[in-house]
């Protein structure tokens, strides 16, 4: 198990420093100019020195490498000085945006939390809210209620975002006036009424990512359920005369729940992509809105350093769901 | 079930060494073949949702392909003094904010959505077959094809697309005129980051399928590996290809509309649906229904789509086939 995952992690390196290299070439064959808002009555020679101030004036494996460094060991350095208070990054270049000429990095902090609670509390309600579904789904397998699970399961899992997004504002934004369209990310926590502003502004987002997650986990759960209920360890265990109860929520939910983690730690990095949209709808400031922007201003070190982000995440859940697998099933030997 | 079939076929064929000096127009070959996919057809009519389904998307298909023939205005035409006009007699679907016939735009759309659909599933599924075939039959190519698989999952794929085509739109809009393409990128874009799935399916049906007998005799007789893969393996595969090409569908639908809706699809006198969603945005408070009708359009196709495709792999599961 160990070995398992040590190498695992190995492999994850080479793949990991390809995807970058993809990215990074992606970029750089990219027509676009970081300088093309310049204004043309700035002489060349300036517009020359601009560029090498940005670190655009050597050859593209030089700054690749130099975005591995910085990516790699200038900003472990620089956060483990922020939380030791110790000088390891003296002197070092941190990545650097083209945009705001900020760090990279100190933008992404300031944009995590809004992802975090909008897509994290989505994604907690979204497992909620199938998990139950799918058991009573797989349960009474051809009842209404099956039917009734089956269909909004579908009609969730084919809706896209922008679509349901869309809807909710019309209905509930602008016709009942119940919830503010717009996410308000300036807006603090400080007592009961800020905090029930606060649920208001997020009950549409998260209505709509928790309907999207759920229907496709909602799924996953049924179809496991119905595998294990016909298994002979259900005969059994009812033969032994334990009751339903025991039957189903604990012999057969605890073998069913194993492949549906998975695809649960599976989506998680998804999400991020998928909450690109959501965010956009409904102008939450979080990390996808950040792509987005990036990606419009030819903020080369922003949208490399996002979408390898990205990369991370679903390399590290993936690796993540196959040791759960092996964890929560003994059965799988990894040899 | 496959089995028997193939002994059929095999009987049929039975003369082998003179087979390829036959004249092909021979008949009888192909009754086998029929009755299976009437088999799949008998199970699929029994799938309520699926049959409903199937009627709406050739609903769909028949607004989209022959509309334009009955409602034959121009979805270009600009009369700027019927812009934002209601439902009425002459425009059954109200205009937009340029007086342009929404139900003409609606038509128009649907074309290129359903285009852009069906030639990404069509990149991606060639895609798909050849590295899952070829890394489930050659056992060389498995491990390096194997591995490009894992590759091309672990990329984060919606801002890789939104990459792409955002840096390549202008070059290539440059070369082959806007329209076309933008077309080209986003199919290529959609087609070559969804494929993994369909070939790592593939590969798992092919490498179960290499254990079987028959493979054995054809492979014992010296059939060269073209013609195994063609004759042998790929009409045994068949059932998840289809499987996987309507899902195909349905995502690269969502993919181009999303796309648009992030205002990085087609140029804006092009129109999609997701394009005139995201058109109609801006003025939702005001006519509503420009943003649902299109987004409407969208979620009843992907959903038809994913209902053919729930009930042709339930009808092809030789599992539950004849229950």
């Amino acid at each position: 198990m160990l070995s398992f995952a040590l190498r695992r992690l190995l492999l994850a390196v080479p793949t990991l420093l390809f995807i970058s290299l993809v990215i990074f070439l992606l970029l750089e064959a990219s027509p676009g100019d970081p300088l093309g808002d310049v204004p043309l009555t700035v002489p060349p020679e300036v517009k020359e020195r601009m560029r090498e101030a940005l670190g655009l004036g050597q050859a593209w494996y030089i700054r690749y490498v130099l975005w591995l460094k910085q990516f790699f060991w200038v900003e472990p350095l620089y956060w483990f000085d922020r939380a030791f208070g110790t000088g390891f990054s003296e002197g070092m270049q941190r990545i650097i945006s083209f945009q705001s000429r900020s760090p990279v990095f100190d933008v992404i902090a300031e944009r995590l939390p809004q992802t975090l609670t909008v897509v994290g509390m989505s994604y907690l309600v979204g497992v909620m809210i199938a998990l139950p579904i799918g058991i009573i789904s797989a349960y009474r397998q051809y009842s209404w209620f099956d039917q009734i699970g089956t269909f909004i399961s579908m009609v969730g899992f084919s809706l896209p975002t922008f679509f349901t997004g869309v809807v909710l504002i019309i209905v509930f934004g602008i016709k009942l006036q119940w919830f503010p369209s717009i996410y308000d990310t300036t807006h603090r926590v400080t007592d009961w009424d800020s905090f029930v502003v606060q649920l208001r502004q997020m009950a549409m987002p998260v209505t709509v990512l928790a309907l999207y997650n759920a229907a496709q986990i909602s799924r996953f759960m049924r179809a496991s359920m119905l595998d294990n209920l016909r298994q002979d360890y259900v005969r059994t265990a009812r033969a032994k005369g334990l009751s339903e109860r025991v039957v189903v929520l604990k012999h057969v939910l605890r073998n069913s729940l194993i492949p549906v983690v998975t695809v649960i730690a599976l989506g998680l990095p998804a999400v991020f992509g998928g909450a690109i949209i959501t965010e956009q709808v409904f102008k939450v400031n979080g990390l996808g809105q950040l792509l987005i922007l990036a990606i419009h201003a030819n903020d080369m070190p922003m949208v490399m350093t996002l979408t390898f982000i990205f990369a991370v995440l679903i390399v590290g859940f993936t690796l993540i769901a196959d040791l759960l697998y092996g964890v929560l099933d003994p059965r799988i030997r990894y040899d | 079930m496959t089995d028997r079939l193939l002994i059929e076929e095999s009987a049929v064929n039975a003369p082998a060494p003179g087979a390829e000096a036959l004249p092909p127009a021979d008949p009888p070959p192909q009754a086998p073949a029929r009755s299976q996919w009437r088999d799949i057809w008998r199970q699929f009519r029994n799938h309520r949702g699926a049959m409903l389904a199937l009627v709406l998307f050739v609903a769909i298909l028949l607004f989209v392909g022959l509309g334009p023939l009955v409602w034959t205005i121009d979805p270009g035409f600009v009369d700027i003094r019927a812009r934002n006009q209601g439902f009425s007699a002459a425009h059954p679907l109200g205009t937009d904010q340029l007086g342009r016939d929404m139900l003409a735009r609606l038509m128009a759309g649907g074309q290129v959505s359903l285009a852009v659909g069906l030639t990404a599933m069509a990149v991606a599924l060639t895609l798909g077959s050849l590295i899952g075939i070829s890394s489930g039959y050659f056992r060389r190519l498995d491990a390096p094809l194997m591995r490009l698989t894992e590759l091309f999952l672990a990329l984060p794929l919606l801002p890789l697309l939104l990459l792409m085509v955002t840096l390549f739109r202008e070059p290539l809009g440059r070369a082959m005129g806007p329209a076309g393409g933008t077309f080209l990128l986003i199919v290529s874009a959609i087609g070559i980051t969804s494929w993994m799935q369909t070939a790592r399916i593939l590969r798992g049906e092919v490498l179960g399928l290499k254990e079987r007998e028959f493979i054995l005799a054809a492979q014992s007789i010296g059939t060269p590996a073209p013609r195994m893969i063609l004759r042998h393996v790929l009409p045994n595969v068949i059932s998840p290809i289809v499987v996987a090409a309507t899902l195909g569908i349905a995502t690269a639908i969502i993919t181009e509309s999303a796309l648009s809706f992030l205002g990085l699809g087609f140029p804006p006198d092009f129109p999609t649906w997701g394009r005139l969603l995201y058109d109609a945005v801006d003025q939702m408070q005001m006519y509503p229904w420009r943003v649902v009708l299109p987004g409407l359009l969208i979620s009843l196709t992907v959903l038809s789509v994913n209902y053919i495709g729930d009930g042709l792999r339930d009808a092809m599961d030789p599992r539950i086939r004849g229950r």
